[in-house]
């Protein structure tokens, strides 16, 4: 195999071997796990920067294995794919300091950071898919790997809630296997092409065409929470916070945001897709989404809810863009796949700081919690302001090209959304900040820990640091070369060229 | 000499009873490596036929092996060195003295049924097997396992009776029983439906297609694990082989109406059999309803008669084969643990046998037809089949099944994330159950990874070559 053929694979391999082992190492092998888990993460960022220097300069990497006669099991890297796959990297070497520090000393170690492998493999099988059966394939993997990690603490609650998102998760996957052999019977083909490869069929078939539309894109909304197939979201919340984290900034959530680019621009192509009248519905339901969201997320006292919401509605925004059909706003969308998740990654940091540090869960109980916790509040704080969308920070430009590219499609009214949401943003997020920062403080907290002079663990100090840190560099160094903004006109030029 | 080395095996297994456990796993070792040569010469040959002491097909006693029994050989063998590794950690010195020459004599008896090629050696492997099936059944002992084994004997007596007179009708008219020859020479008749009929209601019979599933719960889940294992497995499969051959080669044009009988006893099958699954209590009831609805998805290809359709059944026979021994030899394992199998008081035990839930987990990937595991491949095939001859609501069946086992192997999963609470005094299970078990689920995902492989091993000898397109 040659080393073009064998990248991907490898990518994919650096988080598979260590889960496999780490799932037999006892429980009191820290160590061992512990540089398992960092070299993995170390070595697939290494070799994701290889792939993203190879992407553009036009190298070619692609694994294809048998898997049924005529039908091949291919991971590629385009474009695309290596948007997603860098963000996963990246964000899995901070989760893994972050749960490492978060779980010590906690029970069933091995098996939480065995799924955890397994877990970041399937998104990156998810980024790489070349056709829309691996994608299948490592989707539902996807479901699987998610389960034990979000019942890790095994309480009831924990079940309920993970039983919950098996229920949304399992169905959506079957409407997506439905969609994918029902395309298949059709084409003969189901290969990712840039703008698609069903403009070809004949006129007649376009009627089955929307209805395999809906299916595929049901399928990946369940686990992009979009409204009404959010009800899982805010459940999970009882999972650890590594877990919440990156469910919520990469893994599942972005997965299923992912697979609906995926759907909309490499197998139905963006044009055809308009033609055929689905992408103003699918603005719709995005739209809904994000409002609908940003109320539910106002209502909530407990900080990870309230989070939650925020992400049923700020996911939206990368559909949103997607579907407005058009250059500039796919750049927002695309863009905000990668923005939102650094930033929604250091709230959950922070959130899992505060809870973890001081016993704090809730909103109400945040009273001057920047006094004790300052670094956390901080990044907390930066992160806010991303996602309010505050210049210069990363979600301001995914904001700005988002309302840019409505104009520029000739849908005005997606501003009044953009605005919209951003006051209930703001109307959410600025009391969590009014009050850590300016209100007296409570006399105890409910439950502290002390870590001698600094406020809590460096592992659980150090990962939401970067990435606020981060939500700063991409929003400042947006126009520099290799930016998840660059890569993004890069992307859009490939599939808007003529 | 697949056939006889079993056979062998169970002879020296029954005079030396001390050295059993040796003696049949040499045996089974031996019968895969023999079956491994025989896969050698098919792929390399093409289909093979051999007259058993140099007399031709009207006289003697013929053997064939084509790709789908070449594969049917394969699994029973893959599955039959699961269950002989498992068996020897499972059963004590009293118990062993009896299984091994049953279990060999019951292999030798699947071998030879595969290699037949003609109706009359059918019935007679067919009957040797149930007798097998019926004694290991028994072997439990306890009230339980003798009524089931005694239902299972009348069973399978009154199935293999149906069987024995459409021979015997096919015979009178055709003057031959050898499956070639009749193909060529069987003409629509009334003769030839009543034949078929009784025919296919036998084998219906053995292979519990609902609503003829009533013995199948029972018998499977009061016998010991290994003996549930390979019962569901491999036993139930045998008689599913003999009316796909007899489909594909003696009834080419039986009708349409039939055909879709067959895939509403089917689609019952799945639901009924995932319902009943979700409502029982006990773990190895549960995986024995199933079993039921796994048997369902096999007959949906009959309707759907294409190439893609009978191997989406294969590929679900095969994968539920090692899935399944799987499943049962992690309920036996936990059995063994904690005493006991009630659903609700899992958590204790399971989370102490990681290997074996481990196993449970991944044949219940294989099950639910999720990927990547060999009952994914066995779905996405069939819904392929249906869709493309245009018969969608088999499809909805398939995904309607594939929830329900999704939601009882989630279930019973669940409990293993549960916080344990007191300790339970617990029996230590040998190290060779749990790897067999966690082996055999190996078998069942790997299946998913490496398709195309069984796959094009089906096709040589085109068994379904002379099939009519739907």
């Amino acid at each position: 195999m040659s080393w073009n053929a064998g990248l991907p694979l490898l990518v994919l391999a650096s988080s598979l071997l260590p889960g496999l082992v780490i799932f037999f190492l006892p429980e009191e092998r820290v160590a061992t796990r512990t540089s398992l888990n960092l070299a993995g993460a170390a070595l697939k960022l290494v070799l994701v920067g290889v792939m993203i220097w190879g992407v553009f300069h036009g190298h070619h990497y692609e694994t294809r294995l048998p898997l049924l006669p005529e039908l091949d099991l291919v991971l590629r890297a385009d474009a695309l794919s290596v948007l997603f796959v860098t963000l996963s990297a990246v964000l899995w070497l901070a989760t893994t300091v972050y749960a490492i520090g978060y779980l010590e000393g906690s029970p069933n170690r091995s098996r939480f950071f065995g799924f955890f492998s397994l877990c970041v493999t399937a998104t990156v099988g998810v980024a790489l898919a070349g056709n829309l059966i691996t994608f299948v394939l490592f989707y539902e993997l996807l479901t699987l790997a998610t389960y034990p990690l979000i019942v890790h603490r095994g309480t009831e609650v924990a079940r309920r809630a993970g039983r919950t998102y098996l229920i949304y998760t399992v169905a959506g996957g079957a409407l997506l296997l439905i969609g994918t052999v029902w395309l298949y019977t059709l084409t003969g083909t189901l290969e990712f092409t840039a703008r698609g490869f069903l403009s070809s069929l004949d006129e007649s078939q376009h009627r089955v065409l929307v209805i395999i539309f809906v299916l595929l894109i049901a399928g990946p909304g369940v686990k992009a929470a979009l409204v009404p197939l959010h009800g899982w979201l805010p459940q999970a919340m009882v999972a650890p916070a590594p877990v919440s984290a990156l469910l919520h900034a990469v893994a599942v959530v972005k997965a299923g945001a992912f697979g609906i680019v995926r759907v909309v621009y490499d197998v139905y192509g963006i044009q055809f897709a308009a033609s055929l009248g689905v992408t103003l519905p699918l603005a719709i339901v995005a739209a809904v989404t994000i409002i609908y969201g940003s109320m539910r997320a106002l209502f909530q006292d407990d900080l990870k809810r309230r989070l939650a919401f925020s992400t049923v509605s700020q996911v939206a925004y990368i559909v949103l863009g997607i579907a407005v059909v058009g250059p500039i706003a796919t750049i927002g969308g695309l863009v905000h796949l990668v923005h939102q998740g650094v930033m929604k990654i250091t709230l959950f940091f922070c959130a899992g700081n505060l809870a973890e540090t001081l016993g704090i869960h809730k909103v109400s109980e945040m009273n001057e919690v920047g006094q004790r916790m300052p670094w956390t509040m901080v990044a907390f704080t930066v992160g806010v302001f991303g996602m309010i969308g505050v210049p210069p920070l990363a979600g301001f430009i995914s904001k700005w090209y988002l309302g840019l590219g409505a104009l520029d499609a000739g849908q005005g009214w997606v501003i009044f959304i953009l605005a919209g949401s951003s006051l209930l943003n703001a109307a959410y997020f600025l009391p969590i900040l009014y009050a850590a920062w300016f209100k007296a403080p409570a006399d105890t907290w409910p439950a502290e820990r002390s870590f001698g002079r600094r406020e809590t663990a460096w592992a659980l100090l150090a990962p939401p640091l970067v990435t606020a840190l981060l939500t700063l560099a991409l929003g400042l160094l947006a126009s520099a070369p290799f930016s998840p903004l660059q890569w993004a006109h890069f992307i859009t030029t490939l599939e808007y060229a003529p | 000499m697949v056939i006889l080395l079993p056979l062998a095996g169970a002879m020296a297994c029954f005079l030396w009873p001390q050295r059993g456990v040796q003696l049949g796993l040499v045996s089974a070792l031996g019968v895969v490596a023999c079956v491994a040569v025989l896969g050698w010469q098919v792929v390399e040959q093409g289909a093979q036929r051999y007259a058993v002491g140099g007399w031709g097909a009207p006289l003697g006693i013929d053997l064939y092996a084509d790709g789908l029994s070449l594969l049917m050989l394969m699994v029973t063998a893959v599955v039959g060195l699961g269950i002989s590794v498992y068996s020897s950690g499972y059963f004590n010195r009293d118990k062993a003295r009896d299984f091994w020459p049953l279990w060999m004599f019951l292999w030798a008896a699947l071998n030879a049924l595969f290699l037949s090629a003609d109706i009359f050696n059918l019935y007679v492997t067919l009957e040797l097997l149930g007798l097998a099936a019926v004694a290991l059944v028994a072997l439990a002992g306890g009230a339980d396992a003798l009524t089931g084994a005694m239902r299972y004997l009348l069973v399978s007596l009154l199935g293999s009776l149906f069987f024995l007179l459409s021979v015997a009708l096919l015979y009178h008219s055709f003057g031959s029983v050898d499956i070639a020859i009749l193909a060529e020479r069987v003409e629509p008749s009334p003769a030839v439906w009543a034949a078929l009929g009784l025919m296919s209601a036998g084998l219906l019979l053995k292979t519990a297609l609902f609503p003829l599933h009533f013995w199948l719960p029972p018998a499977h889940a009061s016998a010991p694990a290994p003996v549930s294992a390979l019962l569901s497995a491999l036993v139930v499969k045998a008689s599913f082989y003999i009316l796909l051959r007899l489909w594909l080669e003696i009834f080419p044009l039986a009708n349409a109406a039939l055909a879709q009988l067959l895939g509403l006893l089917g689609a019952a099958a799945v639901l009924w059999g995932g319902i009943q699954a979700l409502r029982q209590t006990r773990l190895k009831m549960l995986i024995a309803y199933s079993t039921v609805a796994q048997l369902g998805y096999l007959f949906l290809a009959f309707p759907l008669a294409s190439i893609i359709g009978w191997t989406g059944a294969l590929y679900m026979l095969l994968s539920h084969a090692a899935a399944k021994t799987a499943m049962f030899m992690a309920a036996g394992n936990i059995l063994r643990f904690g005493g006991h199998d009630r659903i609700a008081d899992l958590d204790r035990v399971v989370q102490r046998l990681p290997l074996t839930v481990t196993a449970f987990g991944l044949a219940g990937v294989s099950i639910m037809g999720l990927p990547p595991s060999g009952g994914f491949i066995a779905k996405w095939l069939l819904l392929e089949a249906a869709i493309r001859s245009g018969q969608w609501w088999w499809g909805i069946i398939l995904i309607l099944g594939g929830l329900l086992s999704a939601t009882w192997v989630f279930k019973v999963i669940g409990y293993a994330f549960t916080q344990s609470g007191t300790p339970h005094e617990s029996r230590a299970v040998p190290v060779s159950m749990e790897w067999a078990a966690l082996a055999m689920a190996l078998v069942a995902i790997l299946l998913g990874l490496f398709a195309s492989w069984p796959l094009v091993l089906m096709e040589i000898g085109l068994p379904f070559g002379g099939e009519v397109a739907g």
